[in-house]
């Protein structure tokens, strides 16, 4: 405790300023409470259609693949589809989000699917995306029992499915959303944004996917759920 | 346990790095990307140049209140479950992690990237303390295995080449067979993941740097493209966040003004791979996640810059641009600059943080050329500031009488116009009868200069006397 005494005595004498400037209390309490809107980049600001093809657009220049689908039904198919085409066995784990759970998954008779977080066995996971954010084709994830955090790091392959109204054009929309579903000044435990498959530059600075997360990521657009 | 200084040597250091072929050969390489994908990023964002005043003003904001966003980030860190720890200075950090290591009873700790556990010396720390430290993301394993330092702020082994890593994994990694082919960059990464996969799962505590804090909701961002920090913070028993003081951003949505910068100046992408707000440890229900979550904030002489002249420089991101555009930083490397932060944002940070007796050798490896400041997404005039320490060194008289001497010999001849014409007038001729047409390999007095490179005698008249003539012509 000694030490945090200091550093705030040391903060407020460099600044030459005191504790009791209710002025300041009341700037610093009011941006925290209203959380103004900076500057927003116009590239997101577009109608539904246009943000739909500006988010395919971003998630493939990030090196991710994506696909549109009518409903939640047609998932099943384009899970196996998906594994056939990188040779993976037909088997996901995902966790207890019961918009995966209702999916009929059985329509597709050999895919396994398991429920739960990932112990680093698994080659592929599916994962129910909170939103999504078309000026940088980027994921958000909320951590929680509904979709681990785990299986969006240790599985090889990552199977996202977002739902193509919860796409908004730019962060904020996005940070709204998640002040409704949690509370004001609440976050959930971890907020994932994932753009793209997992990559290092760090040898000789040449891209190479696959790093420590996964090596590919596969965006499912849902456009009617 | 503060990371040992080496500045004071800077010139005997960038004497070294000029002479060693695979640092120049890797800078060579490294030079090109970065400017062009910054560029290419930033001409793809037209609103680039507003969105760098409104974060230069939003930082200014924040550390004018920087006592009271820091109250406002711990009370929501707490409510969310968390523990904030102070540190004064590196000791008292240090000691902070390792009791809780201790108390775990770890006996590895997985690590994120993080500057300021380079600034503390965290892993001889641990290490010496029977805690062994895994660095995740590539680069810093690359060089944990070399036994080196980061030579740049998010590209840590920049200065390896290709065949030295392969060297090293094949020196580390004596359990894989000796036979296997790495001659693809692709193989090398292949291994490393393999070889770190176990030893994320394996470490009880995973520390991890932040690029920000937020404090409306108690969180800790961290950016990473390998997913490295994300895994160390999910996978350990505690999550400990390492952070200086003023990384703190009042909402998410200065958060979101930042990231916008930070990457596309920092590596041409929108954003980076895996950017992760953490707040608190695991909750109820949750099937993973870690069960404590610490903050370590480090002080260590920041809150002394506030309100002085060097204030600006906390405005920093830590992107890299500046010395990603810097002439010194591409001749002479990361290294050279002897302690943490290389390039210019070190040549104005280190004499901050170790004193300008120890760091006033870098501010001079400048040529001022002006680039860092074009590219800093946060607008920190990095030349005005490396003049400041000039300044100062000049007044404590840190340099070596030989510079004072011929500052003062340049000053009266710059204060006196009529001297100071006839001077170089007679100088010219001096040096062309000594280079005739041609170039003077040695000159004496400019040694450091004819060392390197030939000295281009004069070929006309001074430029005073042919912009003279110019304008009477016309």
């Amino acid at each position: 405790m000694k030490s945090r005494e200091a550093i705030f005595a040391n903060i407020r004498k460099s600044l030459r300023v005191s504790n009791d400037d209710r002025l300041r209390h009341e700037t610093v309490a009011a941006r925290i409470e209203q959380h103004p809107r900076n500057l927003i980049p116009a590239r997101g600001q577009k109608p539904d259609r246009e943000r739909l093809e500006l988010f395919l657009e971003m998630v493939e220049s990030a090196k991710a693949s994506i696909v549109l689908l009518e409903t939640k039904d047609d998932i099943p198919a384009e899970v196996a589809a998906y594994l056939r085409s990188k040779n993976l066995p037909q088997s996901i784990r995902h966790g207890d989000d019961e918009r995966l759970s209702l999916i009929p998954w059985a329509k597709e008779r050999t895919l396994e699917v398991t429920k739960g977080a990932s112990d680093g066995a698994q080659l592929a996971s599916v994962s129910y995306s909170f939103g999504a954010v078309a000026e940088s084709g980027t994921l958000v994830m909320v951590s929680g029992a509904d979709n681990p955090t785990t299986l969006n790091f240790l599985p090889d392959h990552h199977l996202v499915v977002v739902d193509e109204r919860d796409i908004a054009g730019d962060y904020e929309s996005v940070w709204d959303r998640i002040r409704v579903s949690f509370g004001a000044n609440k976050m959930p435990r971890a907020v994932n944004w994932i753009t793209g498959p997992s990559r290092s530059g760090d040898i000789e600075q040449t891209h190479l996917l696959g790093a420590h997360g996964p090596r590919s990521l596969h965006v499912l657009v849902v456009r009617n759920s | 346990m503060t990371q040992a200084v080496n500045s004071p040597q800077f010139n005997q250091n960038a004497r070294k790095a000029l002479d060693d072929s695979y640092l120049q050969k890797a800078l060579a390489r490294s030079e090109k990307g970065f400017i062009e994908r910054r560029k290419a990023a930033v001409e793809k964002l037209p609103e680039y140049d507003a969105l760098r005043d409104s974060a230069r003003d939003l930082k200014d904001h924040i550390l004018a209140h920087l006592d009271l966003y820091l109250e406002a980030y711990e009370k929501n860190v707490i409510a969310s479950g968390g523990h904030v720890h102070w540190a004064a200075n590196a000791e008292e950090a240090n000691e902070i992690i390792l009791n809780i290591c201790q108390r775990l009873n770890a006996k590895s700790v997985a690590k994120g990237k993080s500057m300021i556990s380079e600034e503390t010396g965290l892993n001889t720390y641990l290490e010496a303390r029977g805690i062994k430290p895994i660095e995740t993301d590539l680069g810093e394993y690359i060089i944990q295995l070399r036994g080196e330092t980061p030579s740049h702020l998010i590209a840590p082994a920049l200065h390896v080449t290709k065949e030295q890593i392969e060297a090293d994994f094949r020196r580390a990694h004596t359990d894989l067979p000796p036979e296997r082919n790495l001659d693809e960059p692709t193989s090398l990464l292949a291994e490393a993941r393999a070889m770190l996969r176990d030893k994320f799962l394996s470490a009880e505590v995973g520390i991890t740097g932040a690029n920000f804090l937020i404090a409306e909701t108690g969180s800790s961002v961290i950016v990473t493209n390998e997913g490295n920090g994300d895994l160390t913070q999910t996978l350990a028993k505690a999550h400990i966040v390492i952070s200086s003081i003023e990384k703190v951003v009042p909402t998410r949505e200065d958060a979101a003004t930042f990231l916008r910068l930070l990457a596309r100046t920092a590596s041409g992408t929108d954003l980076s791979v895996y950017t992760t707000f953490s707040t608190g440890a695991r909750r109820e229900g949750d099937p993973d996640g870690p069960l404590e979550y610490h903050v370590v904030l480090l002080d260590n002489g920041r809150s002394n810059m506030l309100g002085g002249k060097f204030q600006e420089m906390l405005r920093c991101i830590r992107c890299g641009a500046c010395m990603n555009h810097c002439p010194v930083f591409h001749a002479v490397g990361g290294h050279a600059y002897g302690w943490v932060y290389p390039g210019p944002m070190g040549a104005v940070l280190t004499p901050s943080l170790v004193g300008v007796e120890k760091g006033g050798q870098l501010p001079n490896a400048s040529t001022f050329c002006g680039r860092c400041e074009e590219v800093c997404p946060v607008r920190i005039p990095l030349p005005k500031l490396m003049r400041n320490w000039r300044e100062r060194e000049f007044e404590r008289h840190l340099q070596p009488a030989s510079v004072r001497y011929g500052l003062g010999i340049w000053a009266m001849f710059a204060k006196r116009p009529v001297l100071y014409r006839r001077a170089t007038a007679l100088a010219m001729k001096l040096l062309r009868l000594l280079g005739g047409k041609g170039r003077l390999r040695s000159l004496p007095l400019a040694s450091g200069w004819t060392r390197h490179r030939d000295f281009p005698a004069p070929q006309g008249e001074t430029f005073q006397t042919l912009w003279k003539k110019r304008d009477a012509s016309r």
